[in-house]
């Protein structure tokens, strides 16, 4: 048996060589597919990847409550435009909603930083040091700013990364003095850089102060123990909803708000819109490694195809071979080792021209890839059955030949 | 002992649309090992539908065909395929050698089959070549090979396997005299030297006038067998 497994082999490998251009053209298909397989999965899981990290990089169970629109004698401000909600509206739903494990008041407004001949317009957060676990910040230089500072209302920031640099350069900032509006502020702490959030910005562009040094000192001046935003960290997704729901009624509740009354804030599930970002990044990758899948079975089509036409140009060829004595399953082998050889080497030129393919689609459009193992391994296994199934029916054609018309063929 | 080849009222009928053809009526005969036979006669008579059922490439409608005590009736198509690998050698008008193959791996091929180990089917392609005087040519392929040669070729290749019976259908009808001579020649050779049994083919008397029997078919039938 392994004598004539080695021996069709070799015919197989001759009649492919014979032909090279035929064999290479029939391949293509295969290696388009594979490749486009390979490609089309490695650019849906590292556009999955990113949002995951996204998500992570948000925090994890996090819900924001936003100041609302509020409306004074008559008219009715936008939303965000004046600040509604108040540290105390913060410390009650710490306090009274069991399900809530930090939240984090915070006021932010844009500002000109100043380091001696440098400067730099970025957004400053009054918040407090649990802002820094909700969101999952961590530390590369120095220490957070702590309760005690904005107890006392101290003057000290932690600078995000991107600030950092500007201002600074190769210089550590720690013990540095940088000028907010003309306030001068002692630089504590240096963030561990985020990246890019879900939609687009630069999220290690920020600098934290304690909250009530900005209220007293930035931006609160005007409205007095207000704050624009509270982030909430539930306890665990499950809860999520309901903590939603409790804020909700428990704000209504302490703004007075009729019934009938539109709220005046608004709260927001960010895990929630990220994970529908993740779906839909799962779906895209379905979809795309399902049509890439089509164009594989369209190669192998082409298989069959080719090998068909092997058959019919072949046949003089089978009638020699069953005359000398070859069974059914010796020419049935024959060719189905032509075919699966067709597609094995298709398929490792497709994985090769896969790979290749994503890294310079990578490099120009600076789109994240994943390769995966076992998506390339499941490519090239779906390539060598196709070579099998497709190739079957034009070796079954060639093992049932008469062997007496096979012979007279021209 | 019995005859190499038992043949009794062997009918052969092909269907066409409508019609039969009836290409054997009727033929009884027998072939003793170590004979050489030539069957002659007119195309149409026969004779090609009588050699494909000698050599197991078709089954007659009726009648009885022994090789070396084998029926071949209630055979499936693989099992037919290994009496042919074993029990005969064919030779064609045609040659049908394969194409961008070397002679040897031509000579092979009945070997493939019969699944003989690798060392074992060079010797025995070896000697089949040199038993036709191909030594030192083993690697040409069939296109720098002439006629004759490329025949020889073929001769080689049936014999490989030690066949009981060589078929040879017109073996020298696409060469010239002088090379059909030379095939001749073997031919001879095999049947006298060897002792191998040889049923051919031809149209050609002078070419007929080597074997020692000679058979006439005429609408599918025997009008003549004189030794």
């Amino acid at each position: 048996m392994m004598t004539t497994f080695l021996a069709s082999l070799r015919i197989a490998l001759r009649a492919l060589l014979v032909n090279k251009m035929r064999s290479v053209l029939t391949m293509l298909g295969i290696i388009i597919g594979v490749g486009a397989v390979i490609a089309m999965i490695a650019v849906g899981s590292g556009a999955k990847q990113r949002i995951a990290e996204q998500i992570e990089s948000m925090g994890a169970n996090i819900l924001i409550v936003l100041s609302g629109s509020s409306t004074s004698g008559g008219l009715r401000h936008g939303t965000g435009t004046v600040p509604t909600l108040t540290v105390d509206d913060a410390k009650a739903i710490l306090s009274e909603i069991p399900g809530v494990r930090h939240v984090a008041p915070q006021i932010s407004g844009v500002a000109q930083v100043v380091y001696g001949s440098q400067n730099w317009s970025t957004v400053i957060y009054g918040t407090t040091p649990e802002i820094l676990e909700v969101r999952e910040w961590r530390l590369n230089l120095g220490r957070p700013f702590t309760q005690p500072d904005v107890d006392g209302a101290t003057k000290v920031c932690v600078l995000g990364r991107t600030v950092a640099e500007n201002l600074f350069g190769g210089i550590d900032p720690i013990g540095q003095i940088v000028r907010i509006k003309k306030v001068p502020f002692t630089v504590v702490g240096v963030l561990a850089p985020k990246g890019q959030s879900s939609w687009g910005t630069d999220q290690d562009d920020i600098i934290f102060v304690p909250l009530t040094t900005a209220q007293k000192r930035l931006f609160g001046m005007q409205f007095p123990g207000m704050v624009r935003v509270i982030t909430v960290q539930a306890r665990e997704r499950e809860v999520m909803q309901t903590v939603e729901e409790q804020i909700t009624g428990l704000l209504r509740q302490r703004h007075r708000i009729q019934p009938g009354q539109d709220n005046d804030f608004s709260v927001r599930n960010l895990t929630e819109i990220a994970s529908s970002a993740e779906e839909s990044a799962r779906i895209m990758s379905l979809l795309l490694g399902t049509i890439a899948s089509i164009s594989l079975i369209v190669g192998g089509i082409g298989i069959m195809n080719i090998m068909l036409v092997s058959v019919t140009e072949r046949t003089r060829e089978i009638g020699i071979r069953i005359a000398v004595g070859a069974k059914g399953r010796d020419i049935l082998l024959q060719f189905l080792i032509e075919s699966l050889l067709l597609s094995l080497v298709g398929g490792m030129l497709g994985i090769g021209v896969g790979i290749g393919g994503t890294l310079i689609l990578s490099s120009f459009t600076e789109w994240p890839i994943l390769f995966s193992v076992q998506a390339i391994l499941l490519a090239f296994l779906f390539a060598a059955s196709v070579g099998v199934f497709f190739g079957f029916y034009p070796a079954r054609k060639a093992s049932l030949l008469n062997p007496i018309e096979a012979l007279r063929y021209e | 002992m019995e005859p190499l080849i038992q043949i009794k009222d062997l009918v052969k009928i092909y269907p066409l649309g409508e019609m039969e053809v009836q290409a054997l009526r009727g033929v009884s005969l027998s072939i003793e090992r170590g004979e050489f036979v030539a069957i002659m006669g007119a195309s149409g008579s026969g004779k090609s539908t009588f050699m494909n059922i000698l050599g197991f490439l078709d089954r007659p409608t009726s009648g009885q065909y022994l090789l070396d005590g084998i029926n071949g009736e209630h055979l499936s198509r693989d099992e037919l395929a290994e009496i042919r690998n074993q029990k005969i050698g064919f030779i064609f008008q045609g040659f049908n050698l394969l194409a961008r193959t070397s002679a040897i791996e031509n000579v092979h091929l009945p070997l493939i089959y019969a699944h003989v180990l690798s060392r074992r089917r060079k010797e025995m392609a070896q000697k089949a070549l040199s038993a036709v005087g191909l030594e030192g040519r083993e690697d040409h392929h069939p296109s720098q090979l002439s006629g004759g040669e490329q025949q020889r070729v073929a001769i080689a290749r049936a014999l490989v396997n030690q066949p009981s019976i060589l078929l040879a259908d017109e073996p020298t009808g696409n060469l010239d005299s002088k090379t059909s001579a030379e095939i001749m020649a073997i031919f001879q050779n095999l049947n006298g030297e060897m002792g191998i049994t040889i049923v051919m083919i031809t149209h050609e008397q002078d070419i007929a006038a080597y074997a020692k029997r000679k058979i006439l078919f005429k609408d599918g039938k025997i009008v003549e067998d004189h030794v």
